[in-house]
């Protein structure tokens, strides 16, 4: 949508169908907003997403750098994190399937928007309910995950199979990114209550289901990172 | 869009009841004083720290506090005025007052998240007060925190005092962060029509850099509160190497306390920066209403605060050079630490010709922007001897660089605080504040600064070590103590003083003389409300256009020597004495 009122002043604002460098010229040098089309609450969105990506990188900086101090012996992981399946063990496989339910999240989470920008109600509201369960599949395994390595002993303070810092950062990170999973489940039921309510539809503006999705698909970035650095590694 | 909806539609809510619009408030003016209030009150609390601990200095024998006492005070003076003081201050009060008003919004953004900031940063305030009543009261870490000793047996508040302090912190980044959202969005998404980023006055640029700044620093300060809760709490060992303390095993091993200095440091040294960009913008304008010009080369002072907060995510371990990292690492951020002396001293040659053949009104705010620069001045130039690591090894942990840093990170920014406080008073309150008070508040606290800290860095050279208890050392020359004694008794004298500024701004709220909308004749959008102090919504019914920068003073040609930034452009008038790119 343009901007009401424009012809009340003299606008800053050049026209279209300029391209690449002319067009972030422009949208930088001109009033009101930098950012055209984006509304406060995206934008928003996407600055404290900056801002936690510090949070997160930083995390697992100390986690790599505790590593190295170390001295005592890292797991190994892929035999810390094997599942046994009929008398066989599969290295990793129990955190391949939660990033599988987590990726699978985001493309339930990118329909959910496509629908919502549709106008379709039940079925934004039906993917965002999916995103939401599967969200809480992942919560759940993780729950599983730690019930795990805490009965073979892992605290966060001491680890039987070798290095203390092992359990401290295990449990920190996932922890942390646990709870921000766990509070993007209620996120999106909230948005999903909406939406069958008919909110956005009174509003007429379906974004705010993109603004959830924005947060949803950087949680899962993050846990592709999480997994490369700390299970993989 | 819903653009011109959402920011109208402000105007017509304006809360009614007392505790709605006082207390509960939403709007942004009333946040920033409550933030304001909060953070002079407990700055006030650290300023009394100090100056116990300048009595067991300058008065050895006085036996007024243990030594115990003078490293949780030395702690708790740091932490308060760096982040809960100057911090707050600037981006909590003159951000929250100012954005909207300068960039011509009728509120911030979200104004429901301004009000938690506010509330979640008075809860960090009451937490950190709070640990001077827990067992073994505060912790006497020093300001830095350094582990292992911060949650060590023997430091004292190595329990419960480092704890009440570290959730604080993180409490306190928590409001900074939905504070900091706030303001970033405000400037880059609700400007007033006409209103470019170029437009915009150097006050909106300081914040909004150090805004983003905060979002950005704040995350490492986090995770190192985090980690080191764990290890104090849970038993973990990010920080903790294996050690024996008071005779005894700790139950750690393998951590590394040096982790814990390169976080705190990626937020500490741009945290200098978070304090030092807002005061380089206020101080900006106050140098340009009161010396009737047009700021020097606008651009160039723009450019130079950008890259001044990017280049500062990329010096932090100038404060390591002594412990114990790679030394080739110190090459390195000596370097880009001498690089950004470079825009920093754009702006003050910047200010300084920006003074030149100006009409200069010495009021209360100019005095304070002038004795900024100088000491800014004194306090960067000790900064480039402490940047070099050859000059910094032994100059490391003395009095010198406690002068350097209460030089140039200290007493500058609170002179900018000081100065616009006298300068946006008028706006706040509708009315002036005593100018006879203000000049004799400026002479005793700029002449002050000096005698305090001028014989520091003489201290310092002569090899006094800093955050010591007690100097009963045969190193230590009668000469040194008679000079603490000095400093001791200045230093309570312009503490006292500040009663005068208190004084001031309470007998003014009341007995001021009345102002009127815009008693400096200053050209940005803030002196140009239609009301004083601004209502609800700011602008009344419609918002402002504006039409020029916020620098144009003594315009040839122009009937007054400014011309408002709402004052449209006369349509046949090529040059305006001035360069605008935008338009």
């Amino acid at each position: 949508m343009a901007v009401e009122s424009g012809q009340r002043h003299e606008s800053t604002r050049p026209g279209r169908g300029e391209s690449g460098w002319q067009s972030l010229v422009s949208d930088w040098a001109a009033d009101r907003a930098t950012f055209r089309n984006v509304s406060w609450g995206k934008a928003m969105m996407w600055i404290f997403l900056l801002s936690d990506t510090f949070v997160f990188t930083l995390l697992l900086v100390g986690y790599m750098a505790v590593r190295l101090t170390t001295p005592l012996a890292w797991p190994d992981t892929s035999e810390v994190f094997a599942l046994t399946v009929l008398g066989h063990e599969f290295p990793l496989l129990l955190i391949a399937i939660m990033t599988f339910i987590l990726i699978t999240s985001s493309g339930t989470m990118a329909m959910a928007v496509n629908f919502g920008y549709r106008k379709n109600r039940r079925m934004a509201a039906l993917f965002l309910l999916l995103t939401a369960l599967l969200g809480a599949t992942f919560v759940g395994l993780q729950v599983y995950e730690w019930t795990d390595l805490i009965g073979k002993g892992v605290r966060p303070w001491e680890n039987p199979m070798g290095a203390p810092q092992f359990g401290a950062a295990f449990f920190m990170i996932t922890g942390f990114h646990g709870l921000h999973v766990s509070i993007g489940v209620l996120y999106l039921l909230i948005v999903a209550i909406k939406v069958l309510k008919g909110h956005y539809d009174r509003s007429g503006d379906y974004e705010p289901v993109e603004v959830a999705g924005l947060y949803w698909h950087f949680v899962d970035l993050v846990w592709v990172f999480i997994f490369a650095f700390f299970y993989l590694l | 869009m819903a653009y011109s909806a959402s920011a109208d539609s402000h105007a017509h809510h304006e809360p009614q009841s007392f505790v709605r619009k006082y207390i509960w408030s939403q709007d942004h003016k009333v946040i920033a004083i409550q933030y304001a209030v909060t953070a002079i009150g407990v700055g006030l609390v650290a300023l009394v720290l100090s100056g116990l601990m300048r009595i067991q200095l300058g008065f050895p024998d006085s036996g007024l506090i243990d030594a115990e006492a003078y490293y949780q005070f030395m702690t708790m003076h740091g932490m308060i005025m760096v982040v809960y003081l100057l911090t707050a201050l600037f981006l909590g009060g003159f951000g929250n007052y100012l954005i909207p008003l300068m960039v011509g919004a009728r509120d911030m953004v979200f104004p429901y998240l301004n009000m938690l900031s506010y509330w979640f940063y008075l809860l960090s305030v009451l937490v950190l007060m709070a640990s001077f009543f827990v067992p073994d009261g505060p912790t006497g870490a020093g300001w830095t925190l350094y582990p292992p000793q911060a949650i060590t047996g023997g430091t004292p508040g190595a329990d419960w005092g480092i704890l009440t302090m570290l959730v604080s912190l993180a409490i306190f980044i928590v409001a900074a962060t939905m504070g900091g959202l706030n303001y970033v969005v405000t400037v880059l998404q609700a400007r007033a029509p006409g209103m470019t980023l170029m437009r915009m006055p150097l006050t909106v640029w300081g914040i909004f850099v150090a805004a983003i700044m905060a979002l950005l620093a704040f995350p490492a300060l986090f995770v190192a509160a985090v980690m080191m809760i764990l290890d104090s709490t849970l038993g973990t060992s990010f920080f903790m190497p294996a050690i024996i303390a008071m005779g005894q095993q700790m139950d750690h091993e393998g951590g590394s306390p040096l982790l814990f200095q390169h976080l705190f440091w990626f937020f500490g040294h741009p945290e200098v920066y978070i304090v030092a960009l807002p005061a380089f913008g206020l101080v900006s304008d106050l140098i340009s209403t009161h010396a009737r010009k047009n700021i020097f080369g606008y651009h160039m002072m723009v450019w130079a605060i950008v890259i001044i907060g990017f280049l500062s995510f990329f010096v932090w371990a100038h404060h390591m050079y002594v412990s114990g990292m790679n030394l080739s690492f110190g090459y390195f951020f000596a370097i880009s630490t001498l690089i950004i002396a470079v825009p920093t001293a754009i702006k003050v040659y910047n200010w300084v010709l920006t003074l030149w053949k100006g009409d200069i009104h010495f009021t209360v705010p100019m005095l304070f922007a002038i004795g900024f620069i100088v000491t800014f001045i004194v306090g960067g130039l000790t900064g480039l001897f402490l940047g070099n690591v050859v000059v910094d090894i032994p100059l490391a942990d003395t009095y010198f660089v406690v002068a350097h840093f209460h030089m140039v990170m200290g007493v500058a920014p609170i002179l900018v605080v000081f100065g616009a406080i006298y300068h946006w008073y008028p706006k706040v309150t509708g009315r002036m504040m005593d100018e006879r008070l203000g000049h004799i508040h400026f002479w005793i606290t700029f002449l002050g600064t000096y005698a305090i800290y001028f014989p520091m860095h003489y201290l310092g050279v002569l090899g006094m070590p800093r955050r010591y208890y007690d100097y009963d050392y045969d190193f230590i020359p009668q000469s040194a103590h008679d000079l603490n004694t000095f400093i001791t008794v200045v230093a309570l004298a312009v503490g006292v003083a500040q009663v005068l500024f208190l004084w001031n701004m309470a007998w003014s709220a009341v007995r001021g003389r009345s102002s009127g909308g815009n008693p400096w004749n200053a050209t940005s959008l803030e002196w140009q409300t239609p009301e004083t102090p601004p209502g609800h919504g700011n602008w009344g019914p419609e918002l402002p256009e504006v039409h020029r920068w916020a620098y144009d003073y003594n315009v040839p040609g122009a009937p007054q020597d400014f011309i408002p930034q709402t004052e449209p452009r006369p349509t046949s008038a090529p040059g305006h004495g001035h360069r605008e790119d935008a338009t």
